[in-house]
């Protein structure tokens, strides 16, 4: 599939990126002047977006069209331009991005409207969705590696936007610093590519790579790893996602849970023709995300904070994600496919317990909700949705996309098929536990709601205005649909043909209908459990202390942090002070010893001279005396 | 009475001269320990003067003369003013030239 | 128009400019301020007429001027600028003006005159003016030296608490390396003269053949010396001392145009006229940048005072300079040339919002802000945009730079390219470290008045109704109201505009900037035997003669 030039609107499709900028810099800049419209604009430039965006795909037909916009940097043989590749992955994402991102941005309008900063909120929201698009849109890996820091840098101003909060604002630098371990890897990955290849656009890159040796490639394919597990929170960075839930709900909706998170998948995905050729780096992308598919899971089943249970949640999903593209060829569209039903249910998710909070005065401690079905009709209804969606529930949006992925992972034979078969069903098991429990703990149940910080009135719950409810809404419709449309009605995978080629038709190895019945067997099995244990009885306001040692390790995600701490953070701080010191007294030291040696030999000379006429006269007749003798010892010699 | 009759007077005064310098306390007295040093190198110019049979070792010994005279001059003064600061005339009462 | 003297009066108007001013009578403090701006605005001028005058794809020397000067040793008055120099004086042009205005409103140290300040400044201009606009190595020896002077008062007469002791410190670190340069610009003359007739002349100098031996002990001499100025590990530890004591005008002339001198004699001096040396010496600096890279980067997260901090960042980031120099490919070079412009720039402006941060607080303690964004919203974005620029994240200038010399430098030196990768999570940590402890959280230390700040360290707020309670927080609340942090005034968003707006277009479009320097890079890459057309990369496009096509 050629690549051609871009043509009528589709040339415009810069507009995309710059519009929700322009907006950012208009907020940004504009000041306090903005106050009262700022979020209007901030919404308006991104629905703007989202028309370009599907105005540009109807154009596209399965077409890549390539937009020049103008050399960003071209030294020596590094010659990087600033181009877009409009092509229907990237059409997909930026359906997503915009789509998703304009419903949120509406929602914000309602759950921001008492912040004082809610116009920075907007421009910030804008911010990302310009990266975002940035790095979906870019037709080279600087431009991907642009968008993909330019994510990161709204990401971190949007975990910090309640900076008063420390731990808000360390939440958003652990992201930052993790997503930057992440980044080097895709750095060097750009660094081993031009050094390999002489480019770093996608079609350069693409059509050489087969040249290279094989273990190059998977060096390339290890690299690119790692910068995709930094920014979607995979094994062994995924502990900053959690964290960052500290940023307003409806951050963790758009950012964390739809769109930044699966950039990972996308970069993977992209670099198709790099990993359709190491198989290594397949086997290795494999075990990330079941391992974090597991990790992400069991976390889940532990937390009793709402969004950290959605965050793991998150975690755990694009782990499904992270399988499905370590299968290859046939396991790119369903990755895709999940990635978009998730971004539509998982924000729903979001959004729905942004909803609660709003009601429950900001608590997030599921320990502190129950019975809140009643006061929030809507929110229920539509949280409810997506809950459906996300366990696999049939024929609702996750068990199509899920399904998919669980069937290829089977499919791919031998005793590995079976073995990631296993954890993706095992992990859809205790996906419908955690997602029931958090169902019970929150809407079901007695009300167990207390004042969120001490003096403070206990709340009374109320549904929240039908500019937050809409949004929600119309993510549940895309919760209920959205899984049946990619997969039966418009196949994703045909549609996604001109990228990823036609994958080679598999031997199932277990039929899909058996598979579809033991995954739901085993959903239903999760939901029994979760009743079990926590829908049939009364719900403790305290978390138990007297736990097994599983559960305690769940409540500590695994000992993710632990680790990460006393393997570098505590190593590091060590490291700092013993080169400060090294600095100040070593090096530093050796500096102002040696001014010091020469004023203090200097001082010691100086002591010779005591002023006493008589010392000097006895000096001058002592270097008489030397002098003849010398003059002696010269004359006799 | 041979030239080395007067150098041996010389060295002798110089000596003594020198020794003066080195033991006494007394500035007026190191003073007149110098002034001994300088006339007994006096002796030994003239005393070669008179060996190699020219002028010049007398005239340089007018010089060493011209410039002892100023020299007592200043130095007097230094040790007047010396002694009417400190009530001393002992050169190990004043040790302020120092480092 | 090519014939004009752009140079000279770049060195001539700032220095009768800075002997104007220190005439000035006292009272007269404005006038002086007054004339300070706008002969730097003029000398900026003449730097962008000089920019537009030179052709990128011209001789390497334009805009040349020359006058004997002892004729006996064959040194003349030459001057003349490529590309690199020309950048470098862009700099100076654009961060000179800002400094002046930074320091504008600057309450004066003791009884020292303010119009000595301006004057000082403006001398300073002139000599770095001369520094990189000299193609005589004598001349440039005596500017390089002659710099000195009025930085050394800058930061003994007009600095911190701890200024004498900095501004010997950093003149006595200078004097060393410029007298073993000495030595090393001397020897080069020697040899010049045994091999016809001697000079000082940077092109004939360039052209005849050293050897090797000698080489070896000519590029020490003049690489210590800028080994010095671009403080490498270990011979840094003055940079610390003396950007902490400096006013923030001169650390931000120091540290943003000073310093360069060291990288820009790395390219103009030690690569094309001592190639061999360099390629032998290279796996050595290159070692010492590599670690450069780590260890200020470490250092920096250890301090507790800001100046010293972002003293520390600095000599990280000459670790990236001087790997991008030593990488020997065009793409590295370039690189290298664009991070010292941007350096300037992200780095002066890093080092005018943590002085507007002092000027407010009265403290360089990092302990002693917390929540200052809370207060002051445009202050905190400017540090941010600093401190992004400063972490070289992409959409500001230093990421093209710190990119270029990184994928410039992995094609031929990939381990010390990885390590100094590992670098950039580094520069995330000191920076974010930073931001957050000043500007996140609650209001803390300076900004938070006593009063109200100690309940919310955890005593629980004083209760009514018992006496000595009340009182005590009457007491408290009278004498110690809450330091409002103020934000940005008219004229710091003046300073600061320039300096964001730089940063950001350059971030987006360097194109010109490259395109400005890449001949004369290509003309110092092929003096040090690397390829000026680029990296060839390992696997050729066509496939035809490839080891890894099988």
């Amino acid at each position: 599939m050629d690549t051609v030039p871009a043509d009528g609107l589709l040339s415009a499709s810069w507009l995309l990126i710059a519009l929700p900028l322009a907006g950012a810099a208009v907020l940004l800049l504009g000041g306090k002047r903005t106050d009262r419209w700022g979020h209007l604009l901030g919404t308006a430039t991104i629905a703007a977006s989202f028309v370009l965006a599907v105005a540009c795909t109807f154009q596209l037909d399965d077409r890549q069209v390539a937009v020049d916009l103008f050399t960003f940097i071209d030294s020596g043989n590094l010659d990087v331009q600033a181009g877009l590749l409009f092509d229907p992955l990237s059409a997909v994402f930026a359906l997503l991005i915009t789509g998703v991102g304009a419903l949120i941005h509406v929602y914000s309008i309602g759950y921001m409207a008492h912040d004082p900063r809610r116009r920075r909120f907007f421009a910030y929201l804008n911010l990302f969705v310009a990266a975002m698009l940035l790095l979906v849109l870019g037709d080279n890996y600087v431009a991907l590696y642009v968008g993909w820091e330019g994510v990161g840098l709204a990401s971190y101003l949007l975990i910090a936007f309640w900076h008063e909060r420390p731990a808000a604002a360390t939440a958003a630098k652990k992201a930052f610093i993790m997503n930057r371990v992440g980044d080097v890897g895709l750095a060097l990955a750009i660094f081993v590519m031009f050094t390999q290849l002489g480019t770093v656009t996608y079609e350069g890159v693409f059509g050489s790579v087969g040249l290279l040796a094989g273990g190059t490639v998977t060096a390339i394919g290890l690299l690119l790893l790692l910068g995709a597990c930094g920014k979607s929170g995979q094994f062994p960075l995924q502990a900053w996602l959690p964290d960052a839930m500290e940023g307003p709900t409806p951050v963790s909706a758009l950012i964390h849970a739809a769109t930044m998170v699966t950039a990972g998948v996308y970069l993977i995905a992209r670099s198709a023709p790099i990993f359709d050729l190491t198989e290594t780096a397949r086997t290795v992308v494999l075990c990330v995300g079941a391992i974090t598919l597991m990790i992400g899971a069991i976390a889940g089943c532990a937390f009793d904070d709402i969004k950290k249970v959605l965050a793991y949640s998150t975690v755990s999903q694009i782990g499904y994600m992270f399988l499905a593209v370590g299968l290859g060829p046939i396991g790119y569209a369903a990755a895709i496919a999940h990635l978009l039903t998730h971004g539509f249910f998982k924000a729903g998710l979001f959004l729905g317990a942004g909803s609660v909070m709003h009601a429950m005065d900001d608590q997030v401690d599921m320990r502190r909700f129950g019975g809140l079905a009643r006061k929030l009709p809507v929110t229920f209804v539509t949280f409810g949705l997506g809950y459906l969606a996300l366990i696999g529930f049939p024929f609702l949006s996750g068990y199509w996309t899920k399904d998919a992925i669980i069937e290829a992972a089977f499919d791919r034979g031998g005793a590995s098929g079976w073995v990631l078969g296993g954890v993706a069903v095992l992990g859809a098991g205790l996906t419908a536990f955690y997602m029931t429990r958090l169902m019970f703990m929150t809407f079901f149940g007695r009300p167990r709601w207390a004042p969120s910080e001490p003096g403070r009135e206990t709340p009374h719950p109320h549904e929240s205005p039908p500019v937050m409810t809409v949004p929600m809404i119309v993510l549940s419709v895309g919760s209920i649909a959205a899984g049946f449309l990619l997969v039966q009605a418009f196949p994703l995978d045909e549609w996604l043909e001109p990228v990823f080629g036609v994958p080679e038709e598999a031997e199932h190895v277990v039929a899909p209908a058996v598979v579809g019945i033991a995954v739901t067997v085993v959903m239903l099995l999760g939901v029994l459990a979760a009743w079990l244990f926590v829908g049939r009885r009364e719900v403790p306001v305290v978390a138990p202390a007297r736990v097994s040692p599983v559960t305690r390790a769940a409540r500590k995600a695994l000992y993710a942090d632990a680790i990460n701490e006393s393997l570098f953070m505590r190593p590091g701080q060590w490291l700092t002070r013993a080169l400060v010191w090294v600095d100040n007294r070593g090096v530093d030291g050796a500096v102002n010893g040696l001014a010091a040696g020469l004023g203090g030999s200097s001082a010691r000379l100086g002591r010779a001279q005591t002023g006493f006429v008589r010392t000097y006269a006895l000096g001058m007749l002592g270097g008489a005396v030397l002098v003849v003798g010398a003059l002696l010892a010269v004359t006799a010699g | 009475m041979t030239l080395s009759h007067y150098l041996v007077l010389a060295a002798i005064l110089f000596t003594i001269g020198a020794v003066g310098v080195l033991v006494r306390r007394n500035a007026i007295v190191v003073f007149m320990c110098v002034e001994l040093m300088l006339n007994s190198v006096n002796l030994t110019l003239v005393t070669f003067a008179r060996a190699t049979g020219t002028v010049d070792g007398q005239i340089m010994a007018f010089f060493v003369m011209v410039v002892a005279a100023a020299e007592v001059v200043v130095g007097l003064a230094i040790i007047m003013s010396i002694y009417r600061t400190r009530r001393s005339a002992s050169v190990d009462d004043a040790n302020l030239l120092k480092y | 128009m090519s014939d004009f003297p752009f140079l000279l009066l770049m060195i001539v108007v700032p220095a009768v400019g800075a002997a104007v001013v220190a005439a000035l009578p006292r009272g007269r403090e404005l006038l002086g301020k007054q004339i300070s701006l706008g002969v730097s605005l003029l000398v900026l001028l003449l730097a962008v007429l000089a920019t537009a005058a030179f052709d990128a794809g011209g001789d390497r020397f334009q805009l040349t001027s020359s006058v004997s000067w002892i004729e006996d040793f064959g040194v003349s008055f030459a001057l003349g600028v490529d590309g690199i120099a020309l950048v470098m004086l862009l700099l100076i042009g654009v961060l000179v003006p800002v400094v002046v205005g930074a320091s504008w409103d600057d309450a004066p140290v003791g009884t020292r005159s303010t119009t000595t300040f301006f004057a000082w400044i403006l001398l300073l201009e002139a000599m770095m003016v001369g520094v990189f606009a000299a193609t005589d190595v004598f001349l440039f020896y005596v500017f390089f030296e002659a710099m000195l002077v009025p930085m050394y008062f800058l930061i003994g007469s007009f600095g911190g608490p701890r200024r004498q002791y900095a501004a010997v410190k950093f003149f006595l670190y200078s004097l060393v390396g410029g007298l073993i340069m000495l030595a090393a610009v001397i020897g080069l003359y020697v040899v010049s003269a045994q091999q016809g007739e001697g000079s000082f002349a940077f092109e004939v100098l360039n052209a005849i053949d050293i050897d090797p031996d000698v080489q070896k002990l000519l590029f020490l001499g003049f690489f210590i010396a800028f080994a010095i100025k671009a403080p490498l590990v270990p011979l840094h530890t003055w940079l610390p001392d003396a950007g902490a004591e400096a006013p923030i005008g001169g650390a931000v002339l120091l540290v943003g145009v000073l310093d360069k001198v060291g990288t820009f004699g790395f390219i103009r001096y030690c690569l094309p006229l001592f190639p061999d040396a360099s390629r032998d010496f290279a796996p050595y600096v290159l070692a010492l940048a590599v670690a450069g890279v780590l260890y200020a980067a470490l250092l920096a997260m250890g301090q507790s005072d800001m100046k010293r901090l972002v003293s520390y960042t600095s000599i990280a980031h000459f670790g990236f300079i001087a790997l991008g120099i030593f990488a020997f490919t065009t793409e590295s070079l370039t690189g290298a040339v664009l991070y010292m412009v941007n350096h300037g720039i992200a780095t002066g402006l890093l080092f005018l919002v943590v002085g507007m941060m002092i000027a407010r607080g009265g403290s360089r303690r990092i302990a002693d802000y917390g929540g200052v964004a809370a207060q002051a919203p445009a202050f905190a974005g400017v540090f941010l945009i600093a401190g992004l620029a400063s972490l070289a994240l992409p959409g500001t200038n230093s990421f093209v730079s710190e990119f270029l010399v990184l994928i410039g430098s992995y094609p031929t030196r990939p381990v010390f390219t990885i390590i100094a990768t590992v670098g950039i999570i580094l520069a995330a940590l000191y920076v974010l470290l930073m931001y957050q402890r000043t500007m996140h959280g609650p209001a803390r230390g300076l900004m938070a008045a006593p009063g109200a700040a100690r309940p919310a360290a955890g005593e629980p707020a004083p209760a009514g109704g018992h006496g000595t309670t009340t009182a005590t927080a009457t007491a408290t609340a009278t004498t110690a109201t809450a330091r409002r942090f103020a934000d940005l005034s008219r004229r710091e968003i003046a300073v600061v505009a320039p300096l964001v707006a730089l940063i950001i277009v350059l971030g987006v479009y360097p194109q010109p900037l490259i395109d400005l320097v890449e001949p004369a890079v290509a003309d110092t890459v092929s003096d040090v035997g690397g390829d000026p057309g680029g990296v060839t990369p390992d696997v050729d496009q066509n496939g035809a003669e490839t080891e890894a096509g099988n």
